[in-house]
C-alpha cells in the first residue's frame, strides 16, 4: 500500500492529498492541469470540509469539465477517499466493519424472509435504509456460501440470489414485494453499497489495502452485445452527427479564398459596364464520399460489427451513397435491410437468418470475400469511393490474398480497415492485419472515442491516406 | 442590490424563493462563481433550466441580466463592439475645412463613437450584472478564442482605443448543449456545471412549485410517466420544461388522473416528433390502458 502511505505521510497535508488526487485523475485520462488545481484549491476554501457533498461538488466543478470527465471523476473520488479512510483506519488498527447484523441472534437467516425484507426496504424504505439492507445481504450471503473472492462477481451473485430486478416479475405470487420490480436507481445504490461492504470486509480480512485498480478501458468501451440499449447507441450516434455537422462549418470558414468563377463574374460585370466589381467565387462543396462497407459478421466480431454498421447507417445523411455488405465465407449485400429497419436487434436477427451468409463452417474466408467483392462491385469503384472494412483480419489459416485486396484499394480512393480488437492482439495467431495494412489505413476501434476519431477522419475531405502514408 | 448570500445554501434558498429549484450542486457552483469571480460553463440536455438559472440568479442577486444569444456566424461586431460609422461620418462632415486631419482622426475614434454590444456592455456598466452567453456551442472556434480575454481578465482590447477594463465584475454563465467539444482553453477558464434530468423526487418538487393547483396524485403519476418516457429511445426526450408544460395543460383540463384517454390527448405536449409519438403511444399508452382495466376490476 505505497500510495496510502504517502497520502498520510506527515507534512504532506491537504495540498499533498489534493495533488495525489489530481494525479490519480490524470492517470485515468482527465485533463486536469495546474490551472484546474489552483481553482480547486481556491474553491475548497469556500466550502465546509466536513461536508462530503460540498467537497465533491467544489472539486468536480473545478477539475472535471465534460460529462465524460464527470463520470471518471466520480469513480476516482469514490475510490480515492474510500481508500484514504480505510487506510487511515488500518493504520490506527481499528475495527473497520461495524457490528454485523448477521452475527447476533439467529445463526441462520431465513433466506426467503430476507428476500422479502430487502425488497420491501428497497422499494419503500428511506434512502438511508439501503445501506443496512446491503449489510444484511452481505452477512447472509457470507453465511450460506463463501464468496468467490472477486467483488464484482459476488455483487452480481448476491443480487441474483435475492431475485432483485428492475422490471416487474408477474409470475411471482401476489403480495411479493419484488413483483412490481425495484426502482432501478435504488437497485444501483444497493449494488454500490454491497460492493463497498464486500470491499470493506476484504480489507478487514487481509489487513491491507488492495492495490488501487485502474478503472479499465472496458468501462469506457463501446456498447456491444445486442442486449444493450439502443438508446445508448443512438446517443453516441447523435453526438457524432452533430460533430460532423459542426466540422463542416469549420471547413467552410477556413476556405474563404476560393477559385474565382469566371463565367459568373463576367456575367455580373455586365451590370456595371463590364467592370468586374463583384467577384463571384466558385463554391467549394464539402466532400461527401461514396462508401462501401464490408463487414465481418462471423461469431468472433458480430456484436461490434453490427453496431458499427448501424452507426454508419445512422450517419447516412453525411454520405452521398452508401452500400453495405456483410460476409463470413461469402459476401452479401444488406443495404436495403438497413434502410428499412431501425431496430438494432431486428437487424442483427435478420442478418443472422436470411442475409445469405449462413455458411457451412462459420469461419471467415477473406480471400474468397475479396474475390466476390471484386466481381460484384469492381466496375463501380472509382477514385472518389471509400471502402471500409470491418473485421479482425483473422484468416483461420486460409489464404489472405492480399493481392486481391490491393486491387480493391487501388481502384478505390480511400480504404480504411477497422479492427475491433485492441492493438495488443494484432498480428498474433492468425491475424494478418499487417499484410492488409500495407494497402489501407488501419484503425483500432473498440471504444466510442476511437469510433469518433474514425468518423472524423472519414468525413475529413481531401487528404488521401494512401499518399500520406 | 439585494444582500449577497453568505453561503451556498442561502443562495439555494434565494433561488427557491424566486421559483427556481436548484439542486445542491447547482447552488454550490453558482455560489463558487460568485466568490471566485470565475465564469461557469453550464452543460446539459436541452430544457433542463440552464438559461433559467441565469435569469433566476440575476433576480436573486438584484443584478441586470445581459444576454448574448450565440448563433453561427456571430462576430465581434455583434457581440463585442462596433464603431458607429454614421456618427463618425457626420462628425467629419461637421468639421470645418481648416481643422487638421490628425485632430479629427484622433477624435472620431473615441468612446463616444463606440457602439457597445452585450459583452462590452457587461463589463463597462457601473453596476455588476449577470452575463449570459447562451448556446456557446453554436458559434465557431474563432469566437471562442475572442471570448478568452474577456473571461479570464475581464477586459477588452480595442486596437484604436487601448484596453478597456471592467468597472464591475459580472457573473458570467455560458451554456452549451454539448453539440461540439469546446476548446480546452475555454474550459480551463470556467467552472463546470453539468445539469442533467433531475431525479424523480426533485422533479416532483419543481412541478409542485410551478403548478401548485395540480392534484398530488396526478403530479406523481406525471413524473413517473415522464421518467419512463425518457428511458425510451426517442429523438427528443421530454425535458423539465415539457413536464411543466404538461402539468399546466393537465391543470387547465382539470384532470384528476392520467388515464389512457387523457394521455393520448395531451401526449403532444411532451413528445415532439412524429416517430416518437408512435413509440410512446405504443409503449406507454397501452400500459396505461392495462393499468386502468386492472384497477377497475
Amino acid at each position: 500500500m505505497p500510495r496510502a502511505a504517502t497520502n498520510t505521510a506527515p507534512g504532506s497535508g491537504f495540498d499533498g492529498n489534493l495533488l495525489a488526487f489530481t494525479r490519480e485523475l490524470r492517470a485515468e485520462g482527465v485533463a486536469a492541469g495546474t490551472a484546474e488545481m489552483l481553482d480547486a484549491t481556491a474553491a475548497i476554501g469556500h466550502v465546509d470540509w466536513a461536508d462530503r457533498d460540498a467537497m465533491h461538488g467544489a472539486l468536480s466543478a473545478t477539475l472535471a469539465k465534460s460529462p465524460e470527465d464527470m463520470r471518471l471523476f466520480d469513480a476516482v473520488f469514490e475510490r480515492f477517499f474510500f481508500r484514504a479512510a480505510e487506510g487511515a483506519a488500518l493504520e490506527q488498527g481499528e475495527q473497520i466493519a461495524a457490528g454485523q447484523p448477521g452475527e447476533e441472534g439467529a445463526d441462520r437467516i431465513d433466506i426467503e424472509d430476507l428476500k422479502q425484507q430487502i425488497a420491501k426496504g428497497l422499494r419503500e424504505g428511506p434512502e438511508g435504509a439501503v445501506r443496512d439492507m446491503a449489510r444484511l445481504a452481505v452477512a447472509a450471503f457470507g453465511q450460506t456460501q463463501g464468496g468467490s473472492g472477486v467483488v464484482g462477481v459476488d455483487v452480481q451473485r448476491i443480487r441474483r440470489q435475492l431475485g432483485l430486478r428492475s422490471e416487474p416479475q408477474p409470475d411471482l405470487p401476489e403480495g411479493d414485494h419484488r413483483a412490481q420490480g425495484i426502482p432501478s436507481d435504488r437497485l444501483r445504490m444497493f449494488e454500490k453499497e454491497v460492493r463497498r461492504e464486500l470491499e470493506r470486509q476484504m480489507i478487514e480480512r487481509t489487513q491491507t489495502l488492495p492495490p488501487s485498480r485502474p478503472l479499465g478501458d472496458l468501462e469506457r468501451g463501446l456498447p456491444t452485445g445486442p442486449a444493450q440499449d439502443l438508446a445508448e447507441i443512438h446517443k453516441v450516434v447523435a453526438q457524432l452527427r452533430r460533430k460532423l455537422a459542426t466540422n463542416g462549418q469549420l471547413l467552410k470558414g477556413q476556405r474563404r479564398s476560393n477559385a474565382i468563377d469566371v463565367r459568373k463574374t463576367v456575367r455580373a460585370s455586365l451590370q456595371t459596364g463590364g467592370v468586374p466589381v463583384v467577384l463571384h467565387q466558385r463554391p467549394k462543396r464539402p466532400k461527401r464520399p461514396e462508401i462501401f462497407v464490408l463487414c465481418d459478421v462471423s461469431t468472433s466480431v458480430t456484436s461490434s460489427s453490427i453496431f458499427f454498421l448501424s452507426v454508419l447507417h445512422a450517419l447516412h445523411d453525411s454520405f452521398r451513397k452508401m452500400r453495405s455488405f456483410v460476409f463470413i465465407e461469402r459476401i452479401s449485400e444488406v443495404t436495403e435491410l438497413f434502410d428499412k429497419e431501425r431496430d438494432f436487434k431486428k437487424v442483427s436477427k435478420a442478418i443472422a437468418t436470411d442475409a445469405g451468409v449462413a455458411d457451412v463452417s462459420g469461419y471467415t474466408d477473406y480471400g474468397r470475400v475479396w474475390k466476390e467483392f471484386l466481381q460484384q462491385i469492381e466496375s463501380e469503384l472509382h477514385p472518389r469511393a471509400t471502402v471500409i472494412v470491418l473485421g479482425d483480419a483473422r484468416t483461420n489459416g486460409r489464404p489472405a490474398r492480399e493481392d486481391l485486396f490491393a486491387q480493391i484499394a487501388a481502384k478505390a480512393g480511400r480504404t480504411f480497415w477497422l479492427n475491433p480488437e485492441p492493438k495488443l492482439y494484432w498480428n498474433y495467431g492468425d491475424s494478418v492485419i499487417e499484410a492488409y495494412g500495407e494497402y489501407c489505413n488501419t484503425f483500432e476501434c473498440w471504444t466510442a472515442n476511437q469510433l469518433g476519431e474514425f468518423v472524423e477522419a472519414l468525413a475529413r475531405p481531401g487528404s488521401d491516406p494512401k499518399h500520406a502514408r | 442590490m439585494a444582500t449577497a448570500p453568505s453561503n451556498a445554501s442561502e443562495l439555494a434558498d434565494g433561488l427557491v424563493a424566486d421559483g427556481y429549484l436548484a439542486d445542491t450542486q447547482t447552488a454550490l457552483v453558482a455560489w463558487l462563481a460568485l466568490e471566485l469571480g470565475k465564469p461557469v460553463l453550464v452543460e446539459g440536455p436541452a430544457g433542463v433550466g440552464k438559461t433559467e438559472l441565469a435569469k433566476a440568479l440575476s433576480r436573486v442577486l438584484g443584478r441586470n441580466l445581459i444576454r448574448l444569444q450565440c448563433y453561427e456566424g456571430l462576430d465581434e461586431a455583434k457581440a463585442l463592439y462596433e464603431w458607429n460609422y454614421r456618427k463618425q461620418l457626420l462628425r467629419i462632415q461637421a468639421e470645418s475645412d481648416d481643422t487638421a486631419w490628425t485632430d479629427v482622426h484622433d477624435d472620431i475614434f473615441g468612446e463616444e463613437f463606440l457602439l457597445e454590444r452585450p459583452l462590452l456592455e457587461a463589463i463597462t456598466t457601473e453596476e455588476p450584472v449577470v452575463l449570459l452567453i447562451d448556446e456557446i456551442d453554436k458559434t465557431d472556434q474563432e469566437f471562442e478564442a475572442m471570448l478568452l480575454e474577456i473571461l479570464s481578465d475581464f477586459q477588452v482590447s480595442v486596437p484604436e482605443l487601448g484596453t478597456l477594463t471592467a468597472k464591475s465584475m459580472p457573473i458570467v454563465l455560458l451554456t452549451s448543449n454539448n453539440s461540439r467539444e469546446l476548446t480546452e482553453a475555454l474550459k480551463r477558464r470556467c467552472l463546470y456545471l453539468w445539469i442533467d434530468y433531475p431525479e424523480a423526487s426533485h422533479e416532483l418538487e419543481i412541478i409542485r412549485l410551478k403548478t401548485p393547483g395540480l392534484p398530488e396524485t396526478v403530479a406523481q403519476k406525471l413524473i413517473e410517466l415522464v421518467g419512463e418516457i425518457r428511458d425510451l429511445d426517442l429523438k427528443k426526450p421530454p425535458s423539465i420544461a415539457e413536464s411543466i408544460d404538461w402539468a399546466r395543460a393537465l391543470l387547465l383540463l382539470g384532470a384528476n388522473d392520467i388515464d389512457a384517454k387523457v394521455f393520448r390527448e395531451t401526449m403532444s405536449v411532451i413528445v415532439k416528433h412524429r416517430s416518437d409519438l408512435d413509440t410512446v403511444a405504443e409503449r406507454i399508452g397501452v400500459k396505461l390502458a392495462d393499468a386502468n382495466a386492472a384497477s377497475s376490476d
